[in-house]
């Protein structure tokens, strides 16, 4: 496989290490937190810039107004929850203060998925990408690994607009080189492929590559592109493999319903029908288990890549 | 901004002739509250706050005004209007098809004056509080003002922006409270009644500043004049502001029925008759 294991992190970490570089490379990029500083990795940013922080303790709809008032004059504010809190619980609060206002509010939503693991359903949200992808003029970007969240952390403090990011909690290989620029928006061709497109966001990214790298050896050839942004999504990069391929398999930490596997659909049904597989949640909670358990029950992992992509070829 | 009380008298009897024509124009909007509210804005525009024109969406320098129970939308517009923000004639657009001025207020299209969309309640209060912690970032030390409804208060995030202000002693923010008793069901009492609000803003470590004649123009600028002074001392400022729903048109007070209805054109007649001006200059 052309990707190695560099390492293992968290993609949450990423997003730590991206703010603190931010603490000292953009003056007005503030950051909120309610309550989670050590799950969102807050700690660096805090260290280097106290003034620029504020804990607004549990109140993530106080959280999301005050992060709208602060743009007002020009600051940058990454705000920092759990996905579900950074989300479903401030929906309204994200609509109009935010999104509706136009306000360049950057909301980086940890423990996204249903990798958060023993905490369970409660916390597990399955329908966040859906939830803000609906929001016209919101940007929509789930990382891969550390070094895309790192990336992308950095790359968003630079965009003009609201920004949902979406990262996890458990540890994961790293794999994306260092210095792969991100650019909002573009998809990346990760290995080119003939016979199935696959196209992965988030988690679900290194279980496509490991799915493709396991399928090459039974002789067949996947194209695996990753979509970070999911919106606006890179119809191009999609568009060009499946006019290769003709056959496409969408792969997320989400519920069918709302997450990527259904932009990509509803862009080929208008553009280009395309036979499609998704590996997706199907449409229900989660429980409480390890990330490697529940990814496996619920299948979401290489695994579950490999049987989308045989089921695809057998049809 | 230097007008007299006479000026502003006068302005705000224009004003509340503009709410309700714009509002008998559509058959809709909420006339009763900004009636309510039209000595606030005069007086607050007309002589309290510090604010600059050509309007900018940043606010550097100046005192910022946030509305929090954006219904009442023809109030804002028309005082907004009034004070050369955009032009007066553009009132007739209220409401109406490709219109800058939306049933609730919207940054959206551009209107100047604008600098947050509200509508959806109890989120007013956190987006001025994020506001002044911008201005105390940027060492400026001009104020932030919002207003709400009471009915707004029964909003759970309203409370959080509360405990959050005090604790963070947001002391460059005065937040005024539209204190009419009344809400869309009845009166805020019957609906879900506030309590002691008095004593609950006191208890979230408020300083509390209470007025009962929140009609009158010489007194609502004195009692924001004196929530200014109290600014700076640690604690946010909050003006428990008493007014009458409808105020200046008979059939429209002592009653909840006009929060969000039109008056038809006989009741428009009737309203203006009462609120005759010498040299009225409706849009």
């Amino acid at each position: 496989m052309k990707y190695q294991v560099l390492d293992k992190k968290d993609t949450r970490s990423g997003f730590g290490a991206g703010l603190a570089e931010l603490a000292d490379k953009n003056p007005n990029v503030v950051a909120l937190c309610a309550d989670l500083i050590g799950s969102l990795k807050m700690e660096k940013f805090i260290e280097k810039a106290p003034e620029r922080f504020f804990q607004v303790g549990i109140a993530e709809a106080n959280m999301m107004g005050i992060a709208a008032g602060l743009t007002i004059n020009g600051k940058i504010p990454f705000t920092g929850t759990f996905a579900n809190f950074s989300t479903s619980r401030v929906y309204d609060q994200i609509r109009q203060s935010i999104a509706y206002s136009e306000k360049n509010v950057k909301i980086c939503a940890s423990h996204a998925g249903i990798t958060l693991g023993e905490d369970g359903a409660t916390h597990q949200v399955l329908e966040d990408i859906g939830m803000m992808k609906m929001l016209p003029g919101m940007t929509v970007i789930n990382t891969c690994d550390y070094n895309q969240t790192k990336a992308a952390t950095l790359a968003i403090a630079d965009f003009k607009g609201p920004v949902y990011l979406r990262f996890g909690r458990p540890v994961v290989p790293v794999f994306i080189p260092e210095d792969m620029p991100f650019e909002i928006g573009k998809g990346i061709l990760l290995q080119e492929g003939t016979d199935v497109t696959i196209v992965a966001t988030g988690h679900l990214v290194w279980e496509s590559l490991v799915a493709a790298d396991e399928l090459e050896k039974e002789g067949i050839s996947c194209e695996v592109i990753n979509i970070h942004t999911i919106k606006p999504l890179d119809e191009e990069i999609i568009l060009k493999s499946v006019e290769k391929t003709g056959k496409i398999v969408t792969a997320e930490e989400h519920n069918y319903i709302g997450g990527l596997g259904e932009s990509v659909a509803g862009m080929l049904s208008r553009k280009r029908p395309t036979k499609q597989q998704y590996v997706a949640v199907n449409d229900t909670f989660g429980e409480s288990a390890t990330p490697e358990e529940l990814m496996h029950k619920y299948k979401i992992d290489a695994a579950a890549v490999k049987e989308a992509v045989k089921r695809i070829l057998e049809k | 901004m230097s007008k007299s009380i006479e000026e502003l008298k006068h302005l705000a009897t224009q004003i509340r002739r503009d709410i309700l024509r714009m509002v008998n124009a559509v058959n809709s909007g909420h006339p009763g509250g900004s009636l309510g509210c039209t000595e606030f804005f005069t007086a607050l525009y007309g002589k309290v706050m510090n604010y600059k024109l050509p309007f900018t969406m940043e606010g550097k320098n100046e005192d910022l005004f946030f509305l929090s129970n954006g219904h009442i939308s023809p109030v804002f517009y028309s005082t907004l209007a009034r004070f050369g923000f955009f032009p007066v004639s553009e009132l007739a657009t209220f409401r109406k098809l490709n219109s800058r001025l939306q049933g609730h207020p919207t940054t959206h299209d551009g209107l100047p004056g604008v600098r947050v969309a509200s509508g959806s309640l109890g989120q007013g209060l956190s987006v001025a509080i994020g506001a002044a912690l911008g201005k105390k970032l940027d060492g400026d030390h001009n104020l932030v003002f919002s207003l709400h409804g009471d009915g707004e208060l029964q909003e759970g995030q309203i409370w959080e922006a509360l405990m959050f202000a005090s604790a963070k002693k947001v002391d460059n923010l005065i937040a005024t409270i539209d204190y009419n008793g009344r809400q869309i069901d009845g009166d805020t009492d019957d609906v879900l009644n506030l309590g002691d609000l008095h004593a609950k803003l006191e208890a979230f470590g408020w300083k509390v500043l209470e007025e009962k004649n929140g009609n009158d123009m010489e007194t609502v600028i004195s009692i924001l004049e004196r929530a200014k002074a109290e600014t700076g001392n640690g604690k946010p400022v909050v003006i428990m502001l008493h007014t009458e729903m409808g105020f200046g048109v008979d059939y429209m007070m002592g009653t909840h029925a006009w929060h969000g209805k039109a008056p038809n054109a006989e009741q428009l007649e009737k309203a203006l008759q009462q609120l005759q001006l010498e040299a009225a200059s409706d849009y």
